[in-house]
């Protein structure tokens, strides 16, 4: 059986756990309906992020759209949080089934 | 001799700077984070049901005030003496306007090991000191403008769990009485002494990662996270005089004037006030204040009080 893929954009955040709220408020207006929310940790620019406490926790938001509306989100992220917020954001190619869920 | 609980904290304290790889996973301190607020509101609402609430109402607005004081005077000496930015300085201001809750239970269990009583409505003062800390910080860097979303505030604010567990346990120590709450009691009362060392030890911990930008930040940082509580601790204890409170209660206000938020005020700041740089105000708080209080702070506090109860 050969399987049909599609070609989609996968838009990971990796960002501070306390704008959780806000930025899923911010992901809903922009009409994005599905996303994966992991805990995460590491070191970066903001010292270590080991997820101790609140305080030190990162997460990792993960979406997949069609290539136009993950830039566009891309660039409100990049406009709305980079400056004051620990956030690495980026993009990648993924191959999907089922394209019409993305 | 140094209590008992302060010791659990001393040794995450050390553990921490010698790098052990102790770890507390981040569910149970938040575990035991609930446990305390709620502890500590049921006590309070107990002690709440034997006594009018109306007359404490005029109380509870000289507390208000003593927090935006607070919050008011780190600002200028924030900004004048440490040539912070304005954002930085105000958020600062904002955490050591409002209170810590850990901070409180440590000075709940030092009195109550010395068999010191304390007024029922000092959890109310809990509660209440965390809120005008946090608008005055926000109108402080913002204005009164309408860029600042105030509902979305206000509800982050006032439903923040601190604030929702502490008046809950309290609203529900208030109506279920000394008789329903007797099932309860050995999980929230005789077990909060071994639940408060657990998370001082995570405190300590906590603590110990700040040590590093308290390094960086130099002499300032050091300076207003002892003076500043000291400061805060003689207003403290000026309204308390003023409320004509124990010797208790005068040590529980002047702890908590002293005392400098880590949970309620960095979460709602980091939102309300991106631009401020939150690593500051938690080495400060955390690094210098919190430590300081728990450890001489509330002893001191104890005495001073005792010196002006005794005169007025």
């Amino acid at each position: 059986m050969t399987i049909h893929t599609e070609l989609r954009t996968l838009l990971t955040a990796i960002t501070e756990a306390a704008v959780e709220q806000v930025l899923l408020r911010d992901l809903q207006q922009l009409g994005i309906k599905a996303y994966t929310i992991s805990d995460a940790r590491g070191r970066g620019m903001h010292g270590l992020r080991d997820g101790a406490w609140g305080k030190s926790a990162n997460i990792r938001v993960e979406m997949i759209l069609p290539r136009p509306q993950a830039e566009s989100t891309l660039l409100f992220l990049q406009e709305h949080y980079f400056a004051n917020f620990a956030m690495v954001a980026y993009l990648q190619d993924v191959e999907v089934i089922r394209a019409e869920k993305f | 001799m140094i209590d008992v609980v302060v010791m659990f904290f001393l040794l995450g304290l050390a553990a921490g700077l010698m790098r052990s790889d102790l770890k507390l996973p981040a569910a149970l301190y938040e575990s035991l984070a609930v446990f305390l607020l709620l502890a500590i509101g049921l006590k309070g609402g107990l002690g709440l049901a034997q006594q009018p609430i109306l007359p404490l109402l005029p109380q509870l607005a000289l507390v208000i005030s003593l927090g935006a004081a607070l919050t008011l005077f780190g600002f200028v000496v924030l900004k004048g003496v440490g040539r912070l930015n304005r954002a930085d300085a105000a958020s600062m201001a904002a955490h050591y306007g409002s209170v810590s809750v850990a901070t409180y239970a440590v000075g709940v269990n030092w009195l109550s090991s010395r068999q010191i009583a304390f007024e029922s409505q000092m959890v109310i003062f809990l509660a209440v000191m965390e809120i005008p800390a946090i608008l005055v910080g926000i109108v402080l860097v913002r204005g009164m403008g309408k860029d600042t979303q105030w509902g979305k505030l206000a509800h982050e604010t006032f439903l923040g769990k601190g604030v929702v567990l502490l008046l809950g346990g309290m609203a529900i120590g208030w109506a279920a009485g000394p008789e329903e709450l007797a099932p309860i009691k050995p999980l929230f009362f005789e077990l909060f002494k071994g639940v408060l060392a657990l998370f001082l030890l995570e405190m300590g911990l906590i603590v110990s990662r700040q040590f590093d930008e308290i390094k960086k930040r130099g002499a300032f940082i050091l300076a207003f996270g002892v003076l500043m509580p000291l400061f805060s601790a003689a207003l403290g204890l000026f309204c308390g005089l003023l409320l004509g409170l124990s010797l208790g209660g005068l040590t529980l206000l002047a702890t908590l004037a002293a005392s400098a938020s880590y949970i309620a005020v960095p979460a709602t700041m980091r939102l309300a006030v991106p631009e401020a740089n939150p690593v500051i105000s938690l080495a400060a708080v955390l690094g210098v204040t919190f430590p300081f209080n728990v450890v001489f702070g509330i002893p001191l506090y104890h005495r001073l009080a005792s010196y002006f109860h005794g005169v007025f």
